[in-house]
């Protein structure tokens, strides 16, 4: 389960090294736009002696390579595919030629090396309008692709507003995303808060997120995985209604009633999968009830 | 793995090594200055000189100016150097 | 008749040192200080050899005192710390006699009892009047806390008083008293205020750091030991300091009152006191220029002496009332000892300061240290020198795990049961090798260049040079 996804610049020794011990559910080594155009090569060896050597953990290994209208993007796959990350984020995704030109490449490289085909996924990072446009096609264009992903950065350029920290500008684009995606039947990240040093800022900005239905959301900074991992658990209180939605439901069953109310409230289908995702999520997270 | 031209790679922060790599006729030569070099220099060089032969280069000289980085990352920067100077920038 | 003379030379003269005796400093004024080599270049100038130095610390401001050991005008040093160019002159063996290491509450013990005895007691005031009645809380090099000199001042046989604010009338609460003293000097200046207190001490940013900082203050709260009356101490490493930062969050949201804070006071003591979570802080040294303020200002805010803050003749002694103490490490080894006199390759760059007297007085002594840096492993087989012993050590915080010590099982069940990843030091080693490998054993001199007393005045270990390499 993702709920924090955190960026470490590729060719930085000293940030790769410490990245399983800095709590987020996964770490997104990037060879994009942390990476000058004369270090590509070098961190992409980096990246890729890093998920070779490395112990992660339970943390999920991304690789965030560079676009499809790069000369960059091949040479990544080739080298990074065989180290077996869980995805590949592709930036600047616009259509759905551009996941599957991606996913070819990928199978070659996965068949080549003995893997099996389709065993790596694809975060579809969506940061232009086109993507958010198609962000439906983007989300259906393979099996593959596990997630969507904001990038309110370049969105904001390409839709020539201003980046503000409320996000007026990003409203739509959020919920769009969001739909898609889970139309889809797939997760949603949201985009990273850039204010490192906004401590209340991002507590308020990850609790939005997740409001609007977002599955997790990107960090630039270690120090917002933890307001963002809290946001995305369910704190006591949901996980002590979840529980009292199943044991109502079990007692319900037991006593051959069909409908049941708890604390007022008809507890119909929804309400009960949203308790069973509530439970699930917290025993992922060895979270527990308060009292037994 | 042919080296052509002088060829350097990584940084001088700490935890990263600064690799420079030149042609030397058929030797091999790898010279290590490192933080650590007490307790892992023969380490470095045994490393440096196994990509060497994994990458087939047959004459080079190395020279690693080591800030303290973890063997994967050594071993990153002297393929960075040695793939550069032989031309392959892939 | 006068206390007040015209020199530091003339002080010396008075005070009638002569050769093989024992000369104090205490250090207040940090990296800032002029006062030690100010009164050691009278001394060489006056042709007095053989000396005895007992300096509370050294810092790298007083590397002239090396030029002194080579030329033979001091060949003993005692002290509690010293800094990494001191520390290396010492472990490349400049000095015959070994160096003894003491602890800060050991020091004033071994002053009390005679052990040590001080000839010549040299004492950088930043107020005095013309009796020697001193405060560290006025004047141009304002410290704050005077706590390490007061032992110096009552056993010393005579006491030297140096200034560069001689007030006219006494301060209203001296640190140290007029009765104590025989000789007044007025001096330009007695130390560089930016090296005396830095403006602000900051908590990390290191992301490791703030993880680190993050689980000790779990560690805390899970401890049972939170609660009101709480007293704490923490270091000034960066990660030490987010970790109270962190811990006065916890207290202030659960609204815990504790008790005291102790030590050198930072900032971050100083924002703990005046958030509730102490009733009083505890002073015998002042780090930054809040803690100065502070100090000045606050009554809660008090200053002690070394032998109050730990002695172990002290009956009062605060390190016995603490809850918990966060450390740092240089390295810890697989019995929990813990090395803050020397790096990696063996060369002296620390001291116990109040390490040992904190981890053998308070309840829960936490060592918080990033499980390698640059490439070496924190935890190994035997440290290269036994700082505090590993009976005093109850847990070690790093980034990837927690360490209990097998003798505190009750707390390794506390913090299994509140979800924290404990295991065995053992296995937190082996871990760390997976990713660093394993160093090569250092290779040591075969001459002693050093020697640790421990708070009981136990030898707890001894220093070896470091040959050339």
């Amino acid at each position: 389960m993702i709920r924090s996804l955190l960026f470490f610049p590729g060719n930085n020794p000293n940030m790769l090294i410490n990245a399983s011990a800095l709590l987020s559910d996964a770490l997104i080594f990037d060879l994009e736009d942390a990476v000058s155009p004369a270090e590509k090569d070098a961190a992409r060896i980096l990246v890729r002696n890093t998920l070779r050597y490395m112990d992660h953990g339970s943390a999920e290994t991304v690789v965030r390579i560079n676009s499809v209208d790069t000369a960059y993007w091949r040479s990544d796959v080739q080298a990074i595919i065989p180290e077996r990350p869980s995805m590949l984020l592709l930036p600047k995704v616009g259509s759905a030629s551009d996941v599957r030109e991606l996913e070819c490449e990928m199978a070659r490289v996965e068949a080549e090396c003995g893997m099996e085909v389709g065993s790596v996924g694809i975060i579809a990072l969506i940061e232009t309008a086109l993507g958010v446009e198609n962000a439906f096609q983007i989300a259906t264009s393979s099996p593959r692709v596990r997630a969507l992903f904001l990038g309110a950065e370049d969105l904001t350029a390409d839709l020539r507003c201003k980046r503000t920290k409320e996000g007026r500008e990003i409203e739509y684009s959020r919920q769009r995303l969001v739909v898609a995606a889970r139309a889809a039947g797939i997760d949603v990240y949201d985009t990273p808060f850039t204010d490192v040093n906004d401590d209340e800022g991002i507590i308020k900005d990850a609790m939005l997120a997740r409001a609007l239905g977002f599955s997790g959301k990107a960090a630039i900074s270690p120090r917002h995985v933890g307001a963002i991992n809290d946001a995305f658990s369910p704190d006591e209180a949901e996980i002590e209604y979840a529980f009292e939605v199943i044991e109502a439901i079990e007692r319900a069953k037991a006593e051959g009633k069909g409908a049941i109310a708890l604390r007022g409230k008809m507890i119909d289908a929804p309400i009960v999968a949203r308790a069973e995702r509530t439970i699930e999520m917290a025993r992922a997270l060895g979270l527990g009830r308060r009292k037994a | 793995m042919k080296i052509l031209k002088n060829a350097a790679a990584g940084t001088v922060e700490s935890s990263d090594a600064y690799v420079t790599v030149e042609p030397l006729g058929e030797e091999i030569s790898v010279e290590v200055e490192s933080v650590v070099i007490e307790q892992f220099g023969e380490d470095i060089e045994r490393c440096a000189r196994e990509v060497l032969a994994e990458l087939g280069v047959e004459g080079a000289r190395l020279v690693i100016n080591d800030r303290g980085a973890l063997e994967c990352v050594i071993r990153a920067r002297v393929e960075t150097a040695v793939r550069r100077a032989g031309g392959d920038l892939s | 008749m006068s206390k007040l003379v015209g020199s530091i030379k003339e002080a010396i003269r008075l005070a009638g040192l002569r050769d093989g005796m024992t000369v104090s400093f205490h250090h207040h004024l940090r990296n800032g200080d002029y006062v030690l080599n100010a009164v050691m270049e009278q001394i060489a100038s006056l042709g007095i050899k053989d000396l005895t130095v007992n300096a509370s610390s050294l810092f790298d401001t007083h590397m002239p005192l090396i030029g002194h050991i080579k030329n033979g005008v001091v060949t003993k040093l005692l002290t509690n710390y010293v800094s990494a160019g001191i520390g290396r002159a010492i472990s490349e063996g400049v000095m015959e006699k070994p160096v003894s290491f003491r602890t800060h509450g050991r020091r004033p013990a071994d002053i009390a009892l005679g052990n040590t005895p001080i000839d010549v007691a040299f004492i950088a005031a930043p107020t005095a009047d013309k009796e020697g009645n001193c405060t560290g809380k006025e004047g141009r090099s304002a410290c704050g806390s005077l706590g390490y000199a007061y032992a110096d001042a009552e056993y010393a046989e005579k006491v030297v008083v140096i200034t560069d604010n001689l007030a006219d009338t006494p301060p209203a609460s001296p640190s140290i008293e007029g009765k104590h003293v025989d000789y007044v000097v007025a001096v330009d200046a007695i130390g560089d205020p930016r090296g005396i207190v830095s403006g602000t001490t900051r908590i990390t940013r290191d992301p490791v750091g703030l993880v680190m900082a993050a689980s000790a203050a779990k560690v805390i709260k899970a401890s049972g030991l939170l609660k009101d009356g709480f007293a704490f101490q923490t270091g000034a490493g960066g990660a030490s300091l987010a970790a109270a930062k962190f811990l006065k969050e916890i207290m202030l949201k659960e609204g815990i009152r504790g008790s005291f804070g102790l030590g050198g006071i930072t900032s971050y003591m100083v924002e703990m006191l005046r958030a509730g979570c102490f009733e009083e802080l505890l002073d015998v040294q002042c780090f930054d220029l809040d803690a100065v303020a502070s100090i000045k200002e606050d009554p809660r805010h008090k200053e002690i002496s070394a032998t109050r803050y730990a002695s172990p003749l002290a009956k009062d002694a605060a390190v016995g009332g603490l809850d918990v103490v966060i450390l740092g490490a240089t390295e810890i080894d697989t019995s929990f000892n813990v090395n803050v006199h020397t790096d990696s390759n063996g060369y002296i760059m620390g001291g116990s300061g109040g390490h040992s007297d904190t981890a053998n007085g308070a309840k829960l002594s936490m060592i918080i240290a990033p499980t390698f840096r640059a490439r070496l492993p924190i935890v190994t087989d035997r440290v290269t020198c036994i700082s505090t012993p590993g009976r005093d050590i109850d847990v070690l915080v790093t980034q990837s795990g927690i360490a209990v010590n097998p003798m505190r099982s009750e707390l390794r069940e506390r913090l299994v049961d509140a979800g924290l990843p404990v295991m065995d030091i053992e296995e937190l080693k082996a871990r760390t090798e997976r990713i660093t490998g394993v160093p090569k054993k250092i290779r040591r001199g075969e001459r002693v260049v050093a020697e640790v007393i421990g708070r009981d005045g136990e030898l707890l270990d001894v220093i070896y040079n470091v040959p050339e390499r």
